[in-house]
């Protein structure tokens, strides 16, 4: 489990638009890498790349080499299915699958796996839900659907779909961005216990929640609308929000554009 | 919708006011006049489907007060004989026989067209395709009759001699009387091609409504094409696919010259598809109407009110599916 992601030379398609360009950085293990930066800056696309998710867009296409501790995701044999697998997604808005019940959601990874027991799916999802600290606020209605949850609970329910599968990485796409701030406060500690367990990627909007949560932070910007996005710099969060190295980040940060 | 305030007053100082009232109608002509227009379409609908239905209730009570056999159970249809006697059980077993074929036949074919216009074919197949399943709603029944008839009753046989050789122990498919295959099976068959059509362009429709984010949470859980389409594409579609089906359930029960071009009509009740012979409500109404006393007309009316309350049940039946289920639909998400 918590494996290292290694990127090198990637950049990204959608169709003939170039959207992110020669992006390498290092993302550690067992902690939370944030990447703040202005609207279209390619760092939601970027995160899709780490799992694969971006050739699913029609016209999406990548190019150079994700490395996971020594595997390729990128690599000829590799299947993108088993990739997503291994690296967990949270999307930017809650997505529990609307016609399954609470349970069968956080089940729906292992399922899909087909390796499990009976007994032991029940005990999976216990650990889940408790590990997406759900588990007092669901452990009655596990029958119910998940879409009759509030929207923080949809959004923790998940994480404990994405954690069931005891992925390597959890990828988060602005997880909290569609959620008041009591729910975004209960996910921010969430990916404080997480990262015990996992490496955690996150994009955010919030330069605060950035600050908050992450160990490291990238900062990606675009020379124009148009332009590929890029990564300006990637530090310790302290850094970055203290004593960039860049110009273009401290103008990020202080609020002078984006 | 509570906006009351006319474009032209002062803003509102305070909060504005919030309506009352149920109604929103500002006193205005156009408001008016349109309130009277669709409130008047709703009268005038709700008046025609009352008066269909009172037409086929006091006909068909003449009918049956004057059948001399029972109305529900007796093989025979003569209003012209003495005594008249008439019944609709040949009818109502060849109308729903024929009608289960087709959907069995159509339904799975339709989604999996749907499907693979949705999901599968690229877009440069994808629209022609779907174009031309629109392309078989627009043949003419009369066509597909004279089709059915000429083409699919000769090319049958062999199927026919096939079925009746492997699966004759199934009973359904024991061939005990020779003769072309006009029979309920043709029919059935004929029925599926004919209904292809809708059951497929509204499934089709449901499955491309289906967001984008329930599809992408199962493709990140490493889920394959097909595994996406079963958590997320067909829960979705599910209800939309069930009011299809009823869509094609409803013409294939009421479908009428296809079916009286194709079949050897007789009033037999028999679970051997594959014997020619049988009757639907509609064929049986097109192919007496015009030789028909004045008590023979009453008596296919009659049959058209059975009709008429067939599918009043099996649209209520699939209402009740889909209510039972709506908790889970995707309607909420």
């Amino acid at each position: 489990m918590a494996k290292r992601i290694d990127v090198s030379g990637l950049t990204a398609y959608y169709s003939a638009h170039k959207a992110i360009e020669d992006i390498s950085m290092t993302v550690e293990p067992r902690s939370v890498t944030a990447f703040i930066g202005p609207s279209g800056c390619g760092k939601s696309t970027f995160l899709r790349t780490l799992n694969r998710m971006h050739e699913v867009t029609p016209g999406g296409r990548v190019e150079g080499k994700v490395m996971l501790d020594d595997e390729n995701l990128y690599g000829s044999n590799v299947d993108p299915v088993a990739v997503r697998r291994t690296v967990g997604m949270v999307f930017q808005r809650p997505n529990p699958f609307p016609t399954m019940s609470i349970f069968d959601n956080v089940a729906a990874g292992l399922r899909l796996n087909g390796s499990y027991k009976k007994n032991q799916l029940a005990d999976v999802v216990e650990k889940s839900l408790r590990g997406a600290n759900l588990w007092n606020e669901v452990k009655d209605r596990l029958n119910k659907p998940g879409s009759g949850l509030s929207g923080g609970q949809q959004q923790r329910l998940c994480i404990a779909r994405a954690i069931a599968v005891e992925p390597e990485v959890l990828l988060m796409d602005e997880p909290c961005s569609a959620l008041d701030p009591i729910s975004t406060l209960a996910i921010e500690d969430l990916i404080g216990e997480l990262k015990e367990r996992f490496t955690i990627v996150i994009v955010t909007h919030n330069m605060q929640q950035a600050a908050r949560v992450s160990d490291r932070t990238a900062f990606f910007n675009l020379a124009a609308v148009g332009q590929p996005g890029r990564l300006i710099e990637i530090d310790e969060t302290e850094r970055i929000f203290a004593n960039p190295s860049v110009q273009a980040t401290e103008d990020y940060i202080s609020g002078r554009f984006g | 919708m509570a906006s009351t305030t006319p474009i032209d007053s002062p803003p509102p100082t305070q909060a504005p006011p919030v309506a009352t009232e149920k109604s929103t109608s500002t006193g205005r002509a156009g408001d008016k006049i349109f309130l009277a227009l669709s409130r008047g379409s709703g009268i005038l609908l709700l008046a025609i489907m009352a008066s269909i239905a009172g037409f086929l209730a006091y006909r068909s009570a003449i009918a049956i007060s004057a059948d001399e056999g029972n109305f529900l159970t007796t093989f025979d249809w003569d209003p012209a004989g003495d005594p008249p006697v008439f019944g609709i059980a040949v009818l109502l077993f060849g109308t729903v026989v024929s009608s289960v074929i087709a959907m069995v036949i159509a339904v799975p074919i339709a989604v999996g067209i749907a499907l693979f216009i949705s999901h599968y074919a690229p877009r440069r197949l994808a629209a022609p395709l779907a174009y031309v399943v629109d392309l078989l709603a627009a043949v003419p029944s009369i066509i597909y009759g004279i089709w059915g008839a000429l083409f699919l009753v000769p090319y049958l046989e062999g199927l026919n001699l096939w079925l009746d050789e492997f699966f004759a122990w199934t009973y359904l498919f024991e061939k005990t009387e020779v003769g072309v295959a006009r029979s309920l099976f043709t029919v059935g068959i004929l029925l599926a091609i004919m209904i292809l059509p809708i059951v497929t362009s509204v499934s089709r429709e449901v499955f491309l409504q289906v967001p984008r984010m329930n599809e992408e949470a199962a493709l990140a859980l490493g889920a394959t094409r097909w595994e996406v389409i079963r958590m997320s594409v067909l829960p979705f579609g599910r209800s939309g696919v069930i009011s299809a089906s009823m869509l094609g359930l409803g013409r294939a029960l009421g479908e009428t010259m296809a079916v009286a071009t194709v079949l050897s009509p007789s009033f037999v009740i028999s679970f051997h598809l594959l014997n020619p012979g049988g009757g639907t409500f509609a064929q049986n109404i097109a192919a007496k109407f015009d030789e028909a006393n004045e008590l023979g007309r009453d008596a296919l009316i009659a049959s058209g009110l059975v009709l008429f309350i067939l599918t009043l049940l099996v649209n209520g039946a699939a209402r009740l599916i889909i209510a039972r289920r709506k908790e889970y639909s995707g309607a909420n998400a």
